[in-house]
């Protein structure tokens, strides 16, 4: 969870960077969001920030809900978002999502119950020169194949265990 | 400067090739065998090779396609040791675009002038290659002739739209407000596309440069650079480059002693393919849901909170300072007459040399595919989709269309923003819409009737033709949705789903009928289903 003033800390340098002031809601979402363990706003959260930037808490969840990027849910440590695009799934972006369904037996929109992966849908990450692409919190990863795939997640498992 | 220089490409795609590995080997390599002083090894843009990472030697001018760590280190022992090249790995220039260059169009750099030959992290490289110069001689030019040259020019938008890039300065300049904007549309999520990613990696310098121009000649103080929440490093990038700007004086208050302030400011998108519609991505700056303005007014009369505002794609950009150092003219003599220019041109899909070209405007789709040889592995291409995701899936009888803002309204064959997406014939026609429309679905903000509920009973429609239960009356519903929200969406996104679609139908009618008469996909792909279906494979 993130601290009343640890979210005033990151309005206070939002706002140095505002050429008006109105513009760093969605910035200020970011920046928070990338703080949050569980890669999502808190209710409690989004409270502070709507005081903080005197903007309705209605208004910050319509934002919130809008976006894929946010979540006003917790997520798992590694949130993967698979390109489902057509140039990913023409390049065999199927067997791609099929083997990473298998391997963490989730389906998108869905959190392993360990809390480690939450899987994503997501459109074109513009890296089509090295197709099918995942994403991997923010880390890329191309020229996937379903063995490299599993083979990806298994060591972020393992890591994990050590 | 030492006297070798070697590149390496580092953009976000050879980055997933290994490019970071290879030029920290390159480095440590150099150290170890103390060769500081002799050879640079140096991190540039993308030469538009992904068959490997794309490593040059200069001044030999020698380009290699390396894979493997064996093959930097064969090249560091060969080529930088012994002098020797090593021929199985090189690439010639030409290669690195080209297959058969004695019958293909030539690339013409334009907006890829730097990418590939500076460091785009270092200022002085893009200085030193007439940087800042577009923008020092546009400052002792009045707005009015800075406007004429770009109108003159002919320039148009790169993004997909293709309106008149001077027309919009002139608009904005014309409305008089108390403060006015420039937006760079950098949001770019149209499915195929990643020029903008990479010009962006690659040069990020003459995009600011031109938002500078823009804004002494449309009178605008602030400009904002909108790009993708996921586009990390380009915006990284970014954000070194526009400090940069601040220090060199080109960015801030009274730059090159012009009395003229400009502030720059980057804003990320959140995951939504719609803010790529210009006043979706207004809203989205002004920290709302990113759904679309009814047009109009337009932007340039009220734009971003409500006053004049310029929005122009990061590529029409990157044409403004050459067009600024070399005239309207010069522009003018490249491409076609209604479509002068270059096009960057993005290849993906199932084509066998992936990565950007950047081409006089007219050129055909059957040379651009044999600039990318062709399809991959054995398979042979089925269709080809250009121009994006909302552009046109064409066969073979219309590879022949010179590709400029007219081919669509003349061929059906869409521009847009250059995507030349190869689907090999592994693939289904019905299956191929499906994605497509599973995606507008995904992307439809829901504010508009026809977009709303035309995407979503076209996944329906076509759920049903994928499990061979679709009649003729679907098809027939299919089209009908198509030309309802094509008449009556409100925006560009509701208006462009049924060009895919209507050309799926129209290019491969054939297909889609045999999935509704005979229940037979010749892909293989489309199966019929047991009527009890679960919803999710996996319970948590």
């Amino acid at each position: 969870m993130i601290s009343q003033s640890e979210i005033k800390k990151i309005v206070e340098e939002a706002r140095k960077e505002a050429l008006e002031k109105q513009d760093i809601l969605i910035y200020t979402l970011h920046k928070i969001q990338d703080k949050v363990e569980n890669n999502y706003i808190p209710e409690e959260s989004a409270k502070i920030i709507s005081k903080e930037l005197k903007i309705p808490l209605s208004k910050i969840y319509e934002v919130l809900t809008f976006y894929t990027m946010f979540s006003t849910k917790p997520r798992g440590k590694y949130v993967i978002r698979i390109c489902t695009s057509l140039p990913c799934h023409v390049a065999n972006g199927r067997e791609i999502i099929e083997a990473i369904k298998d391997e963490l037996k989730i389906d998108f929109g869905q959190t392993t119950k360990d809390g480690l992966f939450t899987l994503e849908e997501t459109g074109c990450l513009g890296l089509c020169g090295v197709s099918p692409v995942i994403m991997i919190n923010q880390e890329y990863y191309g020229n996937l194949t379903p063995e490299k795939v599993r083979e990806i997640l298994k060591n972020l498992k393992g890591g994990e265990e050590k | 400067m030492k006297p070798i220089t070697v590149l390496v490409s580092v953009d976000s795609n050879s980055v997933l090739l290994g490019a970071r590995e290879f030029y920290k080997q390159l480095v440590e390599l150099v150290k170890e065998y103390n060769f500081d002083s002799i050879v640079d090894v140096l991190e540039t843009g993308t030469l538009g090779n992904y068959n490997g990472v794309t490593i040059a030697i200069m001044p030999d001018d020698v380009y290699y396609s390396v894979k493997t760590k064996d093959e930097v280190y064969k090249i560091f022992e060969e080529h930088i040791l012994k002098g020797r090249k090593v021929p199985e790995l090189e690439i010639s220039k030409q290669k690195i675009i080209t297959y058969k260059p004695e019958k293909l169009p030539e690339e013409y750099k334009i907006v890829t002038r730097n990418i590939g030959k500076i460091n785009p992290k270092s200022i002085e490289e893009y200085i030193a290659n007439d940087g800042y110069f577009a923008l020092a001689k546009a400052l002792k030019m009045t707005p009015e002739e800075i406007i004429n040259e770009i109108k003159e020019s002919g320039l148009r938008g790169r993004g997909g739209a293709g309106f008149p890039t001077g027309l919009k300065w002139e608009f904005t300049f014309k409305t008089s407000s108390d403060q006015k904007y420039i937006v760079c549309n950098a949001d770019e999520g149209e499915p195929g596309t990643y020029k903008d990613r990479l010009i962006m990696e690659g040069d990020p310098h003459s995009v600011i440069e031109a938002m500078i121009i823009a804004g002494y000649a449309v009178g605008a103080t602030k400009g904002y650079i909108y790009i993708r929440g996921e586009y990390f490093g380009s915006v990284e990038n970014l954000r070194k480059a526009i400090k940069d700007a601040y220090e060199y004086g080109f960015l801030g208050e009274n730059i090159l002693n012009s009395n003229f302030n400009f502030d720059l400011s980057i804003r990320l998108g959140a995951g939504a393919y719609i803010c790529g519609e210009e006043t979706a991505l207004l809203e989205s700056i002004e920290g709302n849901a990113g759904r679309p303005r009814l047009k109009p007014p337009y932007p340039p009369q009220s734009g971003l909170f409500g006053k004049p505002t310029v929005i122009n794609n990061v590529e029409t950009l990157a044409n403004v300072p050459p067009i600024i150092l070399n005239g309207a003219k010069w522009f003018k003599s490249i491409g076609t007459e209604n479509s002068p220019g270059t096009k960057v041109f993005c290849f993906a899909g199932n084509l066998s040399s992936r990565g950007i070209v950047e081409l006089p405007m007219g050129v055909t789709v059957r040379e651009l595919l044999a600039l990318a040889e062709g399809a991959s592995g054995t398979s042979n291409l089925k269709m080809v989709q250009t121009g994006g995701i909302a552009g046109t899936f064409i066969n073979e009888e219309k590879f022949d269309t010179p590709l400029d803002y007219d081919s669509f309204a003349n061929n059906g064959v869409s521009l847009g923003s250059g995507v030349i997406l190869g689907v090999n014939d592994t693939h289904c026609v019905v299956d191929i819409a499906l994605n497509v429309m599973e995606f507008f679905r995904h992307e439809s903000c829901g504010k508009c009737t026809p977009c709303r509920e035309g995407t979503k009973n076209a996944v329906n429609i076509l759920e049903k033709m994928k499990r061979l239960e679709a009649t003729k009356e679907d098809l027939d519903y299919l089209i009908e949705i198509s030309n309802l929200a094509k008449d009556t969406a409100l925006c560009g996104l509701g208006q462009s789903f049924p060009v895919p679609l209507l050309s799926l139908i129209n290019n491969f009618k054939e297909e889609f009928l045999e999935h509704i008469e005979k229940q037979y996909c010749r892909a293989n792909l489309c199966k019929k289903v047991e009527k009890k279906k679960v919803k999710s494979k996996f319970k948590l």
